[in-house]
C-alpha cells in the first residue's frame, strides 16, 4: 500500500491485498489437487469445475470490490428484501412439489438462497447498527428490528430443515450485533438460555437424524456402521495420514468410497489422508491469514458500517472453517457445512467468495481515506 | 474481560454511550473475537496432531481392515472311499449362493428377488425366510447352490444393489449313490450358532459355503475330512466391490476317509430293500469288514445338505417305514428263530449229543405246561430241529441246561453288546437272563421265559448288526468283530477254541436250511460250486389273537429276518437281512440270496432287480424323487417346518427308535405262541408305494 509510488507495478495491481490473495490462490489450487484425487485421480468431474467456479466467483468478488459504500447501503435493504423473498419461494415451491427442496431453480443453475442470506444478513445487520441512533444501541427495544431480521430467514431455512445454514445465519448476525456494542449481559444471558433450552430443543425441536447426529458425536465408535459411520470414517481418514500422509493419489479411505462425501464436507479428511498433518497445517495456516487479514480490514475501517460488515464477513467465513473442521475431527456433529475454497460445490464457493469481496471492498474503502484518520491511534 | 463487565454488565450507573465508546467497544470485542478465532485454530491444530500423531497407529490400522478384506477359502472336504477306492462321498464344483442375514436391508424382498432371478420353488423360498428369519445374524444361509454359469452370472452383475448376498464358486458334497448310504455317510450342513461356539467361534465354521458333518460318518470324521482352509487377501470398496487380490494361499483338502463298505454291494443291497422296510449288513468273515450296512427307507443326504426342507421333512416324519432311522444300529428285533444256531452250539458246549433225539408231537411239555410249536416235526434231532425250525427242541434243551448257560453263549457272540464302530449311536439290545429280569422288573423267571427266548422272542432283542456280527462270529468259530474304517492293520480275530466237529455241525445244519429239506430252500444261489448258509426267523410283535402276522395293520405284521453266511463250507461272507414287519421271514431271504448272488456274480443280481424296479417304480432314489415331488404337490403348504437344529431331529429319531424297540415286550408277559407258517411274507405299507396300482412283489409267495 504504502509502495505505490516507488513500485513499477500499475498501482490498481499493486493496491490488491495479495498478502491474502496468495494465500486464497494456494489454498484453491490444493483443493483442486485433493478433488483431483477424489475423482481418483481425474480432473472431471471435480476439481476442473471448481477452479472454473472459483474464476467465475473472482469475477464476482472483483464487481463487489469496485460498489461505491453508497450504492452498497442503498441495496442493502432491497436485497435483503428480495433474498428474503427466495427463500420464501423455495418453501412455496417445496410445498407444492410435496417435500423440502432448498434449490430454487433459475433455469441456467441451481440457486440456495439459504447460502446467500448468510453474507446478506451481515450487511443488513451492519447497516442497521450503523444508522442506529448511538443512544439506542443499548436499549432493548432496538432488539426488535434485528431479531426480526434474524429470525425471519431463520425460521424459514429451518424448515427446510437445514441446521447448519441456520446456525451459521444466526452466527452471523450475533457477531455483527456484539460487534455493534450491545450489552455483553445480553450475549450472556442468550448463551445460558441457549443452554438450558438446549435439552428441550433436542428433544422437541430436532428431527430423528438430527439427533442421532448429535448423540453419535459423543460416541461415535459405538455406532460405526451407523450414524457414527462419517465421523468413524473421516478420523481414520485423518489419523491415517499421520504427518506426512499416504502420498497424492494414494488415499485409501477416499479411494475406496469408505470416507462418505470425500469431496464435499469431508474434503479435508480427504486432504489430510494423503498429505497428512502437513497438508493440515497448510489449510489451518491459510485460513488463519484470510481471516487475520479480515479481521484487520474491520479494524483499519473508517465508519461503523465498514467494520461492523467487514467483521462479519469474515466471522461468516470463520464459522465454516471451525464448524467443517470440528466435524471432520470428531469434535462436532455432522451438520453439513462444507469447508470454504476447498470443497467442491457452487454455492458454498458463491457465498465465501462474495465475502472475500465485500472484505476486499471494504479494504478499498480503507485506502481511499487518507491515513492516520481519528480511529487509529485506538 | 473484567473491564466489560465492570462497564456494561454489572454496573448501576448507566453507561454513556457515543462513537467513541462504541470503537473502543469494537476493539476490545474485535480482539475477543479474533483470540476466540485463534484459539479454535490452535484447538484444530492440536486435535489433527493427537488424531494423526498420537492416534495414527490405531487409525493406521483401521484403515487398513477398512481396505483390506480376508476370506477364508472353505477347504475341499475330503472323500470318503469305499473299499475299492470308489467314491461314496466326493466334491462337485458347482456356484452358489448365500445370504448373510446381518446385511439384509430387507430379507424377504430380496429373497423374493432372488427367488425370481433363480427360479426356486416357492416352499424353498419360504424355508430361506424361515431360516433368515430365526438364524443368528452373522451366520450365512444358503440359498441355492448347483446353480448353472447364466444363473450365476445374472445374479453377480446385480451384486452392487444387493447387500449381504454372497454369490461364489466353490464346491458342494456329493454322494453319487444319494440314498443308499444316506443313513451310513449321513450329510452335511451349515454349522450351527452352538456348532460355532463349541469350536471357540472359528472363523471357518461362519464362512459362506463351509459345511460340517451333521450325521454319520460325515461327522465322527469331521476332524479328518475338514481340510485346512484357503485364504484370500483382497482390497475392497466400501460396498464390498472387490478391485484386486492381493494374496491367495491356496486351501489343502482334507484328507480321504476309506471304508470297508462295498459301494456297489451297498447301492445293491438298499435298492434290493425295495418298498420294504429293513437293513441288510454284509460283512467279511475273515476281517470283520462290514462290506454292506443299508437301511432302507432313507433320505438322500444330497438334498439334506442345503438344509432340510420343511416337505421334505414332513415327507419323512409321516412316513411309518421311518426314513430317518438307520435300522441296522438302532432297529432292534426280537431275532426269532435266526439265534437257534447259535443256541445250538451253547447246546453243544453242554455237552448235549447232536443225535439226540425229542419228540415234538407240535409241541412239548415243559414242566406242567404244554409249549406250542408251530408245527408238528415228529422226532428231531438238532440238525433238523435248524433246518426245520423245531421249537419244541429248543424248548427242551433250553429248559435242560439252564437259559443262563445259553445267554452267557449269546452275549459272547456280541448280542447285547456294542462294538468299537465310528457311528453315532448304537443300540445295545436284550439278551434276557434271570438276574436282568428280576433288575428290570422286579420278576422272577418262569418256565416260559425260557421258552419265549429260546426261540429268540420274548425279551430278546437284537439289532441287525449284532445278528451279522453272530452269523460271522457262528461261521467261523472266531471272535470276528465288525470294522468300518480301511487300516492297515490285518485284523486276526481269536478263536472262541470249538471243536471244529461243532462248527462244521452246525455250518451243514444251516446249509440244510436252505440246500436241503429246510425251511428257506429258495435262497438257494443260482451259482454253481456256491452255496448259502443261514437261517430263517420270524419274530412276532403282537399276539396271535391281535394279528395273523402277515396281514391287516402293517404294524402289526411279523418281522423277517434272515442270518446268513456262503460259501457254507469256507465261510467268506456273513450277513443278516432284517425287513421289519415284513409277514415273515419269506420277506427277508429272497434278499440275502440276491445279494448273495450280487456279490459272487454281479450281473446275474443286477438282472434280477431290474426286474424288481420294474414292477417298483424305479430305483430307490427316483421312487424318493417322485414320492417327494407328489408330496409336495398335494401337501406343500400345509407342512410345519423341521426343528431348528439337526441334532434335534436325531434325537427325536433315536427316541422313537428305542420306543418303537419296546413294542415286542409288551407281548413277552407271557408265552409267545409260535406261528403255524414260519417263512411267511407279507405286503409293504400302503405308503410305500405311491403308484397307483402298485403292489409288492418284493416278497415270495408264502409256503
Amino acid at each position: 500500500m504504502n509502495t505505490q509510488r516507488a513500485s513499477v507495478i500499475p498501482y490498481s495491481i499493486a493496491r490488491q491485498p495479495w498478502g491474502m490473495l496468495i494465500p486464497l490462490f494456494l489454498l484453491v489450487a490444493f483443493g483442486a489437487a485433493v478433488l483431483f484425487s477424489a475423482a481418483g485421480g481425474s480432473m472431471q468431474p471435480y476439481a476442473s469445475s471448481h477452479v472454473i467456479r472459483f474464476g467465475v466467483a473472482m469475477v464476482i468478488a472483483l464487481i463487489i470490490t469496485a460498489l461505491p459504500r453508497e450504492l452498497v447501503r442503498f441495496l442493502t435493504y432491497p436485497v435483503y428484501i428480495v433474498v428474503f423473498v427466495m427463500l420464501l419461494g423455495v418453501e412455496v415451491v417445496g410445498a407444492l412439489r410435496g417435500g423440502s427442496q432448498r434449490w430454487l431453480d433459475l433455469g441456467f443453475m441451481n440457486l440456495q438462497p439459504s447460502e446467500l442470506m448468510k453474507p446478506v444478513i451481515v450487511v443488513t445487520l451492519a447497516l442497521f447498527y450503523s444508522s442506529l441512533p448511538l443512544s439506542m444501541v443499548t436499549n432493548w427495544r432496538a432488539l426488535i428490528v434485528p431479531g426480526a431480521l434474524i429470525a425471519l430467514p431463520v425460521s424459514l431455512v429451518l424448515m427446510q430443515p437445514d441446521l447448519g445454514t441456520s446456525l451459521a445465519i444466526v452466527f452471523g448476525g450475533g457477531v455483527v450485533m456484539l460487534l455493534a456494542g450491545l450489552p455483553m449481559r445480553w450475549f450472556v444471558g442468550a448463551g445460558l438460555s441457549a443452554v438450558a433450552a438446549a435439552p428441550l430443543l433436542f428433544y422437541f425441536g430436532l428431527k430423528d437424524y438430527q439427533q442421532r447426529r448429535i448423540l453419535t458425536m459423543f460416541d461415535s465408535e459405538a455406532d460405526a456402521l451407523g450414524d457414527g459411520y462419517h465421523i468413524a470414517q473421516s478420523k481414520i481418514a485423518i489419523g491415517s495420514g499421520g504427518i506426512f500422509g499416504k502420498g497424492f493419489n494414494n488415499g485409501s479411505q477416499s479411494h475406496l468410497q469408505y470416507l462418505p462425501e470425500p469431496h464435499t464436507d469431508f474434503v479435508f479428511a480427504t486432504m489430510a489422508e494423503e498429505w497428512g498433518l502437513i497438508g493440515g497445517l497448510f489449510v489451518l495456516a491459510v485460513f488463519s491469514l484470510i481471516l487475520r487479514w479480515g479481521m484487520k480490514v474491520a479494524r483499519e475501517s473508517q465508519d461503523r458500517f465498514s467494520s461492523l460488515l467487514a467483521a462479519g464477513m469474515s466471522a461468516t467465513i470463520f464459522f465454516y472453517v471451525a464448524v467443517n473442521l470440528m466435524m471432520v475431527m470428531g469434535m462436532a456433529p455432522v451438520v453439513g457445512i462444507p469447508l470454504p475454497f476447498m470443497s467442491h460445490g457452487g454455492s458454498s464457493m458463491l457465498t465465501n467468495m462474495i465475502c472475500i469481496g465485500a472484505l476486499m471492498m471494504v479494504n478499498r474503502w480503507n485506502q481511499n481515506v487518507p491515513r492516520g484518520g481519528f480511529a487509529r491511534e485506538a | 474481560m473484567k473491564n466489560w463487565f465492570s462497564k456494561n454488565g454489572l454496573s448501576s450507573r448507566p453507561p454513556v454511550i457515543n462513537a467513541s465508546t462504541l470503537k473502543n467497544t469494537f476493539n476490545r470485542r474485535s480482539v475477543l473475537i479474533g483470540t476466540v478465532q485463534g484459539g479454535v485454530g490452535v484447538l484444530l491444530a492440536v486435535r489433527m496432531g493427537y488424531l494423526a500423531i498420537a492416534e495414527n497407529e490405531k487409525y493406521r490400522l483401521e484403515s487398513e481392515s477398512n481396505r483390506v478384506n480376508l476370506s477364508l477359502i472353505p477347504p475341499r472336504r475330503g472323500w470318503i472311499l469305499d473299499r475299492n477306492g470308489a467314491p461314496l462321498a466326493s466334491n462337485r464344483a458347482d456356484f452358489r449362493v448365500d445370504v448373510i442375514p446381518d446385511r439384509l436391508s430387507e430379507p424377504d424382498k430380496m429373497i423374493d428377488q432372488i427367488g425370481n432371478l433363480l427360479e426356486l420353488e416357492p416352499t424353498r423360498i419360504a424355508d430361506i425366510k424361515q431360516e433368515v428369519a430365526v438364524s443368528g445374524g452373522y451366520q450365512p444361509v444358503e440359498v441355492a447352490s448347483g446353480l448353472n454359469y447364466e444363473q450365476f452370472a445374472a445374479l453377480s452383475v446385480r451384486l452392487p444393489d444387493m447387500q449381504g448376498v454372497v454369490p461364489q464358486r466353490g464346491f458342494s458334497r456329493f454322494y453319487p449313490i444319494g440314498s443308499s448310504v444316506g443313513h451310513l455317510i449321513g450329510y452335511v450342513g451349515p454349522a450351527n450358532a452352538e456348532e460355532y461356539a463349541e469350536e471357540d467361534r472359528n472363523p471357518l465354521l461362519v464362512t459362506p459355503g463351509y459345511k460340517i458333518g451333521k450325521d454319520g460318518l460325515e461327522r465322527q470324521f469331521e476332524q479328518d475330512l475338514r481340510g485346512v482352509p484357503g485364504a484370500r487377501r483382497v482390497e475392497v470398496t466400501a460396498s464390498g466391490r472387490i478391485i484386486r487380490d492381493l494374496e491367495t494361499r491356496d486351501d489343502i483338502q482334507g484328507d480321504p476317509v476309506k471304508l470297508t463298505i462295498d459301494g456297489p454291494l451297498q447301492d445293491y443291497a438298499a435298492r434290493r430293500i425295495g418298498l420294504e422296510s429293513g437293513s441288510v449288513v454284509v460283512m467279511d468273515c475273515d476281517t470283520g469288514d462290514l462290506l454292506c450296512m443299508a437301511s432302507m427307507p432313507s433320505f438322500d443326504p444330497n438334498s439334506f445338505s442345503d438344509g432340510i426342507g420343511s416337505v421334505e421333512y414332513a415327507m419323512l416324519r409321516e412316513d411309518e417305514r421311518v426314513p430317518l432311522r438307520n435300522k441296522v444300529l438302532q432297529g432292534l428285533y426280537p431275532p426269532g428263530s435266526t439265534i437257534k444256531p447259535m443256541h445250538c452250539l451253547a447246546f453243544l458246549q453242554a455237552g448235549i449229543d447232536p443225535e439226540e433225539r425229542i419228540i415234538c408231537g407240535g409241541g412239548r411239555r415243559i414242566g406242567n405246561r404244554f409249549f406250542r410249536c408251530h408245527s408238528n416235526h415228529g422226532s428231531v434231532d438238532m440238525n433238523r430241529a435248524i433246518a426245520q425250525s423245531c421249537d419244541s427242541y429248543f424248548y427242551h434243551f433250553a429248559q435242560k441246561i439252564g437259559f443262563d448257560k445259553v445267554a452267557a453263549m449269546a452275549s459272547s457272540f456280541g448280542m447285547g453288546k456294542q462294538f468299537p464302530l465310528p457311528v453315532n449311536s448304537q443300540f445295545y439290545g436284550t439278551v434276557p437272563n434271570p438276574q436282568w429280569k428280576e433288575k428290570k422288573f422286579g420278576r422272577s423267571w418262569e418256565p416260559f421265559d425260557t421258552v419265549n427266548a429260546s426261540i429268540g422272542q420274548g425279551y430278546y432283542l437284537a439289532s441287525p448288526l449284532q445278528l451279522a456280527v453272530q452269523a460271522a462270529r457262528l461261521a467261523t468259530g472266531k471272535v470276528v468283530d465288525p470294522r468300518l474304517v480301511m487300516d492297515n492293520k490285518t485284523p486276526n480275530p481269536r478263536s472262541y477254541n470249538f471243536g471244529s466237529q461243532e462248527i462244521d455241525y452246525i455250518r451243514q445244519a444251516m446249509s440244510d436250511v436252505v440246500n436241503g429239506a429246510g425251511t428257506a430252500r429258495r435262497a438257494r444261489l443260482p451259482i454253481d460250486g456256491v452255496q448259502l448258509a443261514g437261517k430263517t426267523g420270524t419274530a412276532q410283535v403282537v399276539s396271535l389273537s391281535v394279528s395273523d402276522g402277515r396281514s391287516g395293520p402293517w404294524k402289526y405284521r411279523d418281522h423277517g429276518l434272515f442270518v446268513f453266511f456262503a460259501p457254507f463250507d469256507k465261510p467268506k461272507y456273513a450277513g443278516a437281512v432284517v425287513i421289519e414287519h415284513g409277514g415273515g421271514s419269506g420277506s427277508a431271504y429272497p434278499i440275502a440270496r440276491d445279494v448273495m448272488t450280487f456279490l459272487f456274480d454281479p450281473q446275474k443280481g443286477l438282472d434280477a432287480l431290474r426286474a424288481y424296479e420294474r414292477k417298483w417304480g424305479g430305483t430307490a432314489q427316483e421312487r424318493l424323487e417322485k414320492r417327494y415331488a407328489a408330496y409336495a404337490a398335494e401337501r406343500g403348504a400345509t407342512v410345519t417346518p423341521p426343528p431348528r437344529r439337526d441334532e434335534d431331529i436325531f434325537d427325536e429319531v433315536e427316541a422313537e427308535a428305542r420306543l418303537a424297540a419296546q413294542q415286542s415286550e409288551a407281548i413277552a408277559d407271557d408265552v409267545i405262541v409260535p406261528r403255524a407258517d414260519q417263512t411267511a411274507s407279507g405286503t409293504p405299507p400302503p405308503g410305500a408305494a405311491n403308484l397307483a396300482g402298485l403292489s409288492a412283489e418284493n416278497s415270495e409267495a408264502p409256503r
